[in-house]
């Protein structure tokens, strides 16, 4: 497993999303209410890029006519055909014994321990005072 | 230990086709209401902004449901330069037709105003979209092909329409919509199928349009998803007045193809339509085969949205019936169900078989050399 740098918190406040290419790899990393999670930005259904959809709520139904909506915010919808994704774990709701959408740990580190290393940043000019997203690979 | 990204980057579309490919149904979309201002009289221009357009239902805005997606089309497909999706030539080709190999594309003009109560409007805007067809599109790249759009509840000027564009190199199809003001056997659709054998094209017929009747046999549903699948009965509705009323009698070198409503439920259909034929003969004596046969001989299918069963071997059943030289590939881009021509077809076709699935059929239907 090999940890990349990603970016500054600053840059990535509560509500947006960063696209990175990633050893090859598309990958998007999500802020949500302060808590960051990385998906492999590609649909595992037809391959569209999955995570320029919109984030949603999970609507569930234990009874017809009964509607319970919750987690908003923390649903990944497929641009393409709708498909929704768990952003925290990349189930599926579809499907989920065929289709998860790869989901990458993500974390925020100081920067005294992204500068130490093992893992060096060197694309980014680090600065020891801030905290830094960092996600697994 | 090597880290390394780039910042936002430009992604690679995820379908990369090595072989060519036909599209048959592409969805081109005006950037705003007056980009068909120069090709209609200034007549049309007060009349549209003092009266609108009127269908023959409600729902004078939009569509009778609210489509899945914004525009009912991909969210990845809006233009860099703004404008809805399918609006802009320079993204369409950069977005579908280079990256999938598209050799052949067949646009399918929606929301263009055929079927609208004002039949001299619903004629003006038929004839002012097909100029613009060319103009905006088959004109700026010779792979895509425009579908000749009539007014299709004025059997008379759809007609004329139709001549008009003969040999015009532009159009591979002339197009129907499955939701009329009757179903499309009906005598009053018939000079619309005389001047396509006439002038030797194929008659589409694609999913959707407003015919102001409810869009299932039994009233309107509540969901989108019912309308979705409410698609295909109006097709099979469609299809059988087509057979029954002797279309195919009348004018047997006709070709039709059917474009987004499925194509499982074939065989069903023609199997009843046979059952009930051999009893009832006598009331349709005009037909002079099962109305299987006309099917099988005068029907092609685009393949969005593609039958998805759980067993490919029942896929492969029901594409044996119909037949591997009648499927045509579509993507139905840039709208929300898009197929991705890299992921459609399930493994285990013969490479002979493939060919004709992705373009082979299509070249032939439509002409293209």
């Amino acid at each position: 497993m090999v940890r990349h740098v990603i970016a500054p918190v600053d840059e990535l406040p509560p509500g947006t999303r960063k696209f990175l290419t990633i050893d090859e790899r598309p990958i998007a990393i999500f802020n949500i209410k302060g808590e960051f999670f990385g998906l492999l930005n590609r649909c595992p259904h037809q391959g569209a890029a999955l995570c320029e959809g919109p984030l949603i709520g999970l609507a569930q139904s234990s009874d017809p006519g009964e509607i319970e909506y919750t987690r908003l915010g923390e649903i990944l919808r497929c641009p393409w055909h709708g498909w929704e994704f768990d952003i925290r774990t990349g189930q599926s709701y579809c499907d989920p014994k065929r289709f998860r959408a790869k989901a990458y740990p993500v974390n925020v580190e100081p920067g005294s321990a992204v500068v130490k290393g093992p893992y060096v940043a060197e694309t980014l000019a680090v600065s020891v005072e801030s905290d830094y997203v960092v996600v697994d690979l | 230990m090597n880290i390394q990204f780039r910042d936002r980057p430009e992604q690679a579309p995820a379908a990369s086709v090595k072989t060519a490919i036909a599209d048959c149904d592409i969805h081109p979309a005006r950037a705003m209401p007056t980009e068909l201002y120069p090709y209609l009289a200034k007549r049309w221009h007060e009349h549209l902004q003092t009266y609108g357009k009127h269908a023959y239902q409600g729902m004078m805005e939009g569509p009778p449901y609210p489509k899945a997606q914004p525009n009912a089309s991909r969210r990845d497909a809006y233009p860099p330069e703004g404008g809805p999706q399918g609006s802009s030539l320079s993204f369409m080709q950069k977005q579908l037709l280079d990256p999938n190999n598209v050799a052949l594309g067949v646009l399918n003009p929606l929301q263009t105003g055929q079927g609208l109560r004002n039949q001299d409007l619903a004629a003006a805007l038929a004839t002012a979209i097909n100029d613009w067809q060319i103009e905006k599109w088959t004109a700026r790249d010779s792979r895509l092909k425009g579908s000749i759009v009539v007014a299709n509840e004025d059997g008379r000027a759809a007609a004329a329409e139709i001549r008009k564009r003969a040999g015009d190199k532009n159009f591979v199809q002339v197009l129907l919509l499955s939701r009329n003001v009757e179903p499309l056997g009906q005598r009053r659709y018939w000079p619309i199928y005389e001047a396509a054998q006439e002038i030797g094209l194929p008659v589409g017929v694609h999913a959707f349009g407003f015919g102001g009747n409810p869009i299932t046999a039994s009233g309107w549903p509540s969901y989108y998803i019912e309308e979705m699948v409410g698609h295909s009965q109006c097709q099979q509705t469609a299809l059988a007045s087509i057979v029954l009323e002797g279309v195919f009698e009348r004018y047997p070198k006709l070709k039709m193809v059917m474009i987004e409503a499925g194509f499982g439920w074939a065989p069903s259909l023609a199997w009843r339509l046979d059952r009930n034929f051999e009893r009832l003969h006598s009331e349709v004596p005009h037909l002079k085969r099962k109305p299987s046969e006309y099917i099988r001989d005068h029907i092609w299918w685009t393949t969005q949205p593609m039958e998805d069963p759980e067993r490919r071997d029942h896929l492969f059943e029901l594409i044996e019936w119909i037949g591997w030289d009648k499927l045509l590939f579509a993507t139905d881009y840039p709208h929300w169900d898009y197929d991705d021509p890299s992921r459609v077809l399930p493994a285990g076709v013969s490479d002979a078989n493939r060919e004709a699935f992705y373009l082979g059929n299509a070249k032939k239907l439509y002409g293209i050399s």
